[in-house]
């Protein structure tokens, strides 16, 4: 590793910002040598996104330093520079989609050919040279879109290093990916890395940092707190230096009471199947349980779970309370007794521009006045409740929900989801891009809620949430392939759901 | 391995960080944006005022020539700002704004048997409202069922109407009507408490959609489509029907602008509407409605009318020559939405 005397390739010392009253980052130290994979870890909200603004020089810090090989850093303004240093790849997509790969790879300076024209048969040859030179297999005619996750990576790697970087940021590569996906991946950061790619690593799935990185470095409460070969950092010293105390992350409902298996069932699916996705599924769940259904991206369940709600079209019955439910309409399920939580709050949770009592009562807009007039008053003093309720930190009721905190807005959409006060919750990843504290209160709604009698259906593939489930379901490829009771085993559930195990999936 | 086990001292916990409540104070600034045109409208009352002292502050030039001229712009900007909240466009409705009453008037006094006419006089309002209500059926079935472009989807409606109307009245104008039709005869001349009828129907459609549009389902759920459909689908809200009903209402009170200013005029002009839908985006901007969607005023739709007509009365007061009005009021345009910009502090969509 270092050898004596080698400067870091990159060095963040002291960094501090500030946005408004929010500090961000208070003490931002970083020290990456050349050649490591260096790992980046914390809770959502410890500065690990401000830093990368740092590092990547597209943040102004209020203050410290950034260097690169020893040389303080370029002057904001200039982009080439930085780029010939740095580059990040991000969770969320950075190319043009309707433009080619090569195209992309090239933007804005593209090879020129006679008359000072653009060249297309240039363009192409050099996009497959640059490809080829990082064995990145993606055809450069492609248009970007048509990229997969781990296509898509691996393209803006090789544009990355292509402007000169010889580090690069990698924002949470896994968290879209397949476990097969995950592995390829990996085994083409260790070539890139042979051939003297630095990375600073990103990412919450902590087995990841002891199978490619060498050192690790723990922020928290938007400081740094250690840097320490990950040899030296067990998974308990490295989760407790994110938390700031030794303990399981999430501690909701261990201590639920066992539902009866002769209890009413308040949620039925007979053979409720989602054409093209999923196949007929037979589910209950009963009063007062919380049913969990694990699964991969492209198992289908989320889209069983819209399919519940009404947002989708299904085959099959499905009875709330005994009562059959129609099918594809979201308010005859909300009639009928469900609540729902959607899987992602920003695309179809919330309204960032209406206030916090009127998101929290889009449900039951028809209760706020007679003949379909909506008083402010009485909405307001419902949107008060669910503030208290849900512990939404908050100006007040008329505080646009899209100046709120992930965790809050997320809030904010269970209380929508409550607010009908329905027998049954089908709720799909409600904790995703919450902070702990946030996921704990949430997952405490969810036990407490059950506990008054309601039932619970689960969609999630984060075990944390799962361990607030009574029984937990798994789907593979849009089918049920197991079910577990309260006290699994997060192995076996973890390679059930990644479809290992299971012979040629 | 060098010195890379450097532990920040972890003793004192470090303040978590914490959010202001200065979200609290903008919230009073979302209300204001609603009056952020009073106060050029104040200016330009004040500068009208020293060009005419002797006439302009007067109640009868502020209505009769300032408030009347203004009334159909006025409820075309209500229509418009009904489909622009819900996150859609309408371009047909200046098109209807001739269509609707040169039907109904056509079907009352044209010189046709067509469809068992002529009907009788009192079939003018229902018609009117009733065409242009269809028109919005109609464009709603296309934005809503068949999932078009609501832009191009009105473009082409405005295009086939305007030819259509021009069909119909053959490219002369229907005129002399308030002899003939008694409810464009009230329309154009009846006065409440010396206040023209049209300008009451502005004040009770305003009334009315303010209160609609902040205290009912339906008003509440056209700000949750246009600020996010799915989120408004997946709260139970019927999303196409909600936006249907904005094409139709819309429609129908366009219908109503246009048989409002026929009355006016006492005639239906082969080209009547033409131009408004101008006008009428420019209103609506300026008044705080976002072209995304989800966001807007009607209060401040109809500062942006008044701020607009006065905007014109002055220029001609000015005495700035006709041929030159039309430079100038598109150049007062620009510069008041830059102004409106300024005034609200976001971004205009």
């Amino acid at each position: 590793m270092a050898e004596d005397g080698s400067t870091p390739l990159v060095e963040a010392v002291g960094i501090a910002k500030r946005f408004g009253p929010t500090v961000a980052l208070a003490d931002g130290n970083l020290t990456v040598l050349p050649g490591e994979t260096h790992a980046l870890v914390g809770r959502n909200g410890a500065g690990k996104s401000t830093l990368v603004g740092v590092l990547t020089g597209l943040l102004r810090a209020d203050a410290g330093e950034v260097r690169f090989g020893g040389r303080p850093a370029p002057p904001l303004g200039d982009r080439v520079a930085w780029r010939r240093h740095v580059a990040c790849v991000y969770q969320k997509p950075s190319v043009v989609g309707d433009l080619s790969v090569a195209e992309n790879l090239f933007l804005d300076r593209q090879p020129r050919g006679r008359w000072g024209l653009l060249s297309p048969p240039r363009l192409r040859r050099a996009a497959t040279e640059l490809l080829d030179s990082w064995s990145v297999p993606v055809d450069p005619d492609v248009p970007a879109k048509e990229l997969t996750v781990e296509q898509r990576q691996l393209v803006e790697i090789a544009g990355a290093l292509s402007h000169g970087a010889r580090f690069v940021i990698l924002d949470e590569p896994t968290a879209q990916l397949e476990a097969r996906a995950i592995a390829r991946l990996f085994d083409r950061l260790a070539d890139l890395k042979k051939q003297g790619v630095t990375f600073l690593f990103i990412s919450h799935h902590l087995p990841e940092i002891y199978q490619i990185c060498q050192r690790v470095t723990v922020f928290r409460d938007a400081r740094h707190i250690v840097t320490a070969p990950v040899a030296e950092m067990d998974h308990a010293r490295l989760v407790e230096a994110m938390i700031g105390e030794a303990r399981g992350l999430v501690q909701v409902g261990h201590d639920r009471p066992s539902v009866p298996p002769d209890t009413a069932p308040v949620l039925t699916l007979e053979a409720v199947g989602v054409p093209a996705v999923a196949e007929p599924v037979d589910l209950t769940v009963r009063r007062g349980e919380i049913v969990g259904v694990a699964g991969s991206v492209a198992s289908g369940k989320r889209e069983l779970a819209e399919a519940v709600v009404g947002l989708r079209p299904r085959t099959g019955r499905i009875l709330v309370g005994g009562r059959p439910v129609r099918a594809a309409s979201v308010p005859a399920a909300l009639r009928g007794g469900i609540g729902y939580l959607p899987a992602d709050r920003n695309s179809d949770g919330f309204v960032p521009g209406l206030s916090v009592a009127e998101n929290a009562t889009m449900t039951v807009a028809d209760r706020l006045g007679p003949f379909g007039v909506v008083l402010p008053g009485r909405r307001d003093a419902r949107g008060r409740r669910a503030i208290a309720d849900l512990d939404v930190h908050t100006a007040g009721p008329r505080q646009p929900v899209g100046e709120l905190s992930g965790g809050n807005a997320q809030k904010v959409v269970m209380a929508r989801a409550l607010a009908r006060d329905p027998q049954v919750l089908v709720l799909v990843q409600p904790t995703v891009g919450v902070d702990v504290r946030s996921k704990e209160s949430l997952l405490g709604v969810v036990d407490e809620e059950t506990r008054r009698g309601r039932g619970a259906l689960l969609v999630s593939d984060e075990i944390d949430d799962l361990r607030v489930c009574d029984r937990v379901l798994v789907m593979v490829a849009g089918r049920i392939v197991a079910e577990h009771t309260r006290g699994w085993d997060e192995a076996v559930l973890v390679a059930e759901i990644e479809g290992i195990g299971e012979k040629d999936v | 391995m060098s010195e890379t086990l450097a532990v920040g001292a972890p003793e004192a916990p470090p303040q978590p960080p914490k959010r202001s409540p200065r979200a609290v104070t903008r919230l009073r600034l979302a209300r204001l944006r609603d009056l952020a045109l009073i106060p050029p409208i104040i200016a330009l009352l004040i500068y009208g005022y020293t060009l005419k002292p002797d006439i302009f502050l007067t109640k009868s030039y502020l209505v009769d020539t300032v408030l009347k001229y203004q009334t159909e712009l006025a409820l075309l900007v209500l229509a418009e700002a009904l489909v622009l909240i819900v996150g859609k466009f309408d371009l047909s409705l200046e098109s209807i704004v001739g269509i609707a009453p040169a039907v109904a008037v056509f079907l009352v006094v044209g010189q046709t048997t067509a469809l068992g006419a002529p009907w009788p006089t009192w079939t003018v309002l229902p018609v009117t409202l009733l065409f242009g209500a269809l028109i919005g059926v109609f464009n709603g079935l296309l934005v809503v069922r068949f999932k078009l472009s609501a832009f191009i989807v009105t473009l082409a409606m405005l295009i086939a109407l305007r030819g259509l109307q021009l069909a119909i009245v053959g490219g002369a104008t229907i005129s002399n009507l308030a002899n003939r039709v008694p409810t464009i005869d009230n329309l154009g001349s009846l006065r409440i408490l010396t206040v023209p009828l049209s300008i009451w129907i502005v004040v009770v459609a305003f009334a009315v959609g303010v209160v609609v549009l902040g205290y009912t389902r339906f008003g509440r759920s056209l700000y949750a489509v246009g600020g996010n459909a799915d989120a408004a689908r997946a709260a139970g809200i019927r999303v196409e029907r909600v936006v249907w009903t904005a094409f139709i209402v819309a429609g129908a009170l366009a219908a109503l602008a246009g048989l409002m200013l026929s009355a006016r005029l006492g005639s239906v002009a082969a080209n009547q509407g033409n131009g408004m839908i101008f006008t009428v985006f420019a209103a609506a901007v300026i008044g705080g409605i976002s072209l995304d969607g989800g966001k807007g005023s009607l209060v401040g739709a109809l500062c942006g009318v008044v701020l607009l007509g006065l905007i014109q009365n002055v220029l001609t007061l000015a005495q700035v020559k006709p041929d030159q009005i039309q430079a100038v009021n598109g150049l007062v345009i620009l510069v008041a939405l830059v102004l409106a910009r300024l005034t609200s502090g976001k971004a205009q969509d």
